[in-house]
């Protein structure tokens, strides 16, 4: 479901911004807009919908137009021209009565700066949101301390937020936006203020969270690697216009433009590819067939070992060919030789494969969260993911050029 | 002189004429305001008596004590004490009331014109140069229309103390409230806040410690128009260094003015900006 919808939106700072639009018609860009007038243009012509429970980030460069375009979405900045739909209603018609109620409903923020309120304690920076909407006192204080202790800062709630570190501060930001209980969570640059393991440790809560609470999040960011570890999709942003949207692995294996690809290339590809990207079909069979039909499967498809599954497709393990044979002969019920084998998840990192596979003298079975067998990965499919991936010996093309 | 190429532009004249028209037609008008001062500061001068004097040390100095702890006290303690025994407390009370009615009256007047000029750039525009007006005018000049409107004694002594003491609330006001970070404003709009609840939830509260500040000045140049307002006739310790400074009395004017002192850094270490202290911060 379609949660947040722009269409065209875009925003030019100055004194006669509708020049600036003709402008942008006749298909000129940012910079030379700035050269012939004073307008300066901060998001130009952004078009992308947002669904429910997703991870939306926005990245690019400062600049870029992304802390611009993540204004324009609750309208702290009132775009110049586009819709912007929540839910299906478009908030730039809206008047300000009704643009109060649904930043007070539908969507709350955490900002970069933290910008928690220094005269307030923790609790009372938590409640904010629902003390503006006139909520029972007590309800609200019972709200807040729920929020606080869903970031984990139960125990804090008389602190002021000068007492807290970084990290703490920006939970009791992310305690205020969810005490709100919105749908949709705007996240300008929430962690970039951060030293990098706390920026860690608050991606991987915020990914906890998210699995919980499944709210709609925009996520805007300048780190690519913050973008792909968090990002359901991503939309990258340069001089206004967002030049790409797509899952992380679209932007890394297919890169639209230069820009793009100039910027995902040092990216450690191992920490973004899963085993899921990378397997292929893996030969099977079910435990109640004989040893005989196994040497049959292995040696029509050319191996030297077939996974057993149960009929569920659940994973039993692994049947090798000497075995096989051997059981053949002697009549042992395939179950007995089923060797057991460690599995790897469809979402494991290529990064936490390398151990696995450097043991394993047969490919690693891939297996979903139910255990069933989804695929396998070979050592080859690693290597060639890594290395043989033909948009990223482009991009080195273009940098020899 | 009459070969100047530009004849003179008669703004004293106008002046003259502007406060001539205002006593012609709003007479009633200021003398309700005069009478109005005039019974605040009696009802005040009236309280401070029935106090009496020991009360008014104590509850003097246990604010003290409140606000800054048990050096500034053992100062008011002292302070008072002495000015009661050079027997200048009956006029101390007086100019007591007459600073206290102006720092009242300033805030009230200045704290919304403040708040007007932190929010709005054209007023701040239009403001500023009043307030330079105000504050570089010489103070003596204002006591001539305050004759005019509000008769002499206690009312034109406070009008002219208002008129020099204001400024800094407003600027300050004014001030704090341009300087709340841009971000929590961000933060107070997009949860939806109103104007009024930006305004008293979010930007008065960060904006108090510079309007303390500014509050603080206001009472310090109070106090230093005392003994100008007393050429109008307010009476206090202010027509007592007059008296001693027309009569050479140096007996006079150094207590009188010891006095002043005393109750000068009393209420500026008690109205001085402290921060919070549960944010632990100095």
């Amino acid at each position: 479901m379609k949660k947040l919808e722009v269409k065209q939106a875009t925003k030019i700072f100055g004194k006669s911004p509708k020049r600036g639009l003709e402008l942008l018609k006749k298909g000129l860009s940012k910079q030379a807009i700035k050269e012939k007038t004073d307008l300066n243009v901060g998001v130009a012509g952004a078009t992308f919908n947002v669904e429910s429970n997703e991870i939306f980030v926005i990245m690019g460069l400062s600049g870029s137009g992304k802390s611009t375009l993540v204004r324009l979405l609750n309208r702290l900045i009132n775009p110049t021209s586009g819709t912007i739909l929540i839910d299906g209603e478009d908030i730039t018609r809206m008047n300000a009565e009704q643009l109060r109620t649904v930043r007070r409903k539908k969507i709350s923020m955490v900002f970069q700066g933290f910008a928690l309120f220094p005269h307030r304690t923790v609790l009372d920076n938590t409640l904010f949101g629902l003390e503006i909407q006139g909520v029972d006192k007590e309800e609200r204080k019972e709200r807040a301390r729920q929020a606080l202790i869903r970031v984990g800062l139960k125990g804090y709630e008389d602190s002021f937020p000068d007492q807290l570190s970084g990290g703490m501060q920006q939970r009791v930001g992310l305690a205020r936006a969810l005490a709100s209980d919105t749908d949709i969570l705007l996240m300008d640059e929430a962690f970039s203020a951060l030293d990098p393991l706390i920026r860690k440790e608050m991606q991987d809560q915020l990914l906890d969270l998210q699995s919980d609470m499944q709210k709609t999040i925009v996520f805007i960011t300048h780190d690519l690697d913050e973008a792909l570890r968090i990002g359901d999709r991503i939309a990258l942003m340069k001089d206004g216009q967002i030049v790409q949207i797509g899952s992380p692995e679209d932007i890394l294996m297919n890169p639209a433009n230069e820009y793009v690809e100039h910027f995902v290339e040092d990216v450690d590809l191992s920490k973004v590819i899963t085993a899921g990207h990378i397997m292929t079909r893996a030969e099977a069979m079910t435990c109640d067939r004989g040893a005989r039909v196994a040497l049959q499967l292995m040696n029509d498809n050319g191996i030297s070992s077939i996974f057993a599954v149960d009929r569920n497709k659940k994973l039993l393990g692994v049947v090798d060919a000497d075995d096989a044979a051997a059981a053949s002969k002697s009549g042992t019920p395939l179950r007995e030789i089923v060797q057991e084998v460690k599995p790897v998840q469809v979402d494991t990192h290529l990064s936490d494969l390398f151990e696995d596979i450097s043991k394993s003298t047969i490919p690693l079975a891939v297996v979903d969260e139910q255990g069933r067998l989804r695929g396998l990965v070979r050592r080859a499919a690693i290597i060639h993911a890594l290395a043989g991936n033909t948009a990223f010996t482009k991009a080195e093309e273009v940098q020899n050029v | 002189m009459n070969e100047t190429f530009l004849p003179k532009i008669p703004i004293g004249h106008w002046a003259d004429l502007l406060i001539q028209f205002i006593t012609d037609h709003f007479e009633g008008f200021f003398g309700y305001i005069a009478s109005g001062i005039q019974s605040f500061v009696d009802s005040l001068v009236w309280i401070f008596a029935l106090m009496t004097p020991i009360v008014f040390i104590l509850i003097c100095v246990a604010i003290a004590f409140w606000r800054r702890g048990i050096g500034v006290a053992l100062f008011t303690l002292i302070g008072l004490v002495l000015i009661y025994d050079l027997g200048y407390w009956a006029h101390a009370m007086q100019t007591f009331a007459l600073v206290l009615t102006s720092v009242v009256l300033s805030i009230l007047i200045g704290f919304p014109l403040g708040i007007l000029a932190g929010i709005n750039k054209t007023f701040h525009r239009i403001m500023t140069p009043i307030l330079d007006f105000m504050q570089t005018m010489p103070s003596f000049v204002y006591l001539i229309p305050a004759i005019f409107l509000f008769g002499t004694g206690m009312p034109p002594g406070v009008v002219a103390t208002i008129v020099f003491a204001m400024p800094p609330t407003i600027r300050m006001t004014g001030l704090g409230i341009r300087q709340v970070p841009s971000d929590l404003i961000e933060a107070s709009d997009a949860f939806g806040s109103t104007t009024w609840q930006k305004l008293f939830k979010v930007q008065i509260p960060i904006a108090a410690p510079t309007v303390m500040a500014g509050v603080n000045q206001s009472i310090m140049l109070s106090l230093s128009m005392v003994v100008v307002a007393s050429l109008v006739g307010a009476p206090g310790l202010g027509a007592d260094v007059y008296l001693a400074v027309t009569s050479l009395r140096t007996d006079i004017g150094v207590e009188a003015g010891l006095a002043i002192v005393i109750i000068a850094i009393m209420l500026d270490r008690i109205s001085q900006n402290t921060r919070n202290k549960k944010t632990g911060e100095s």
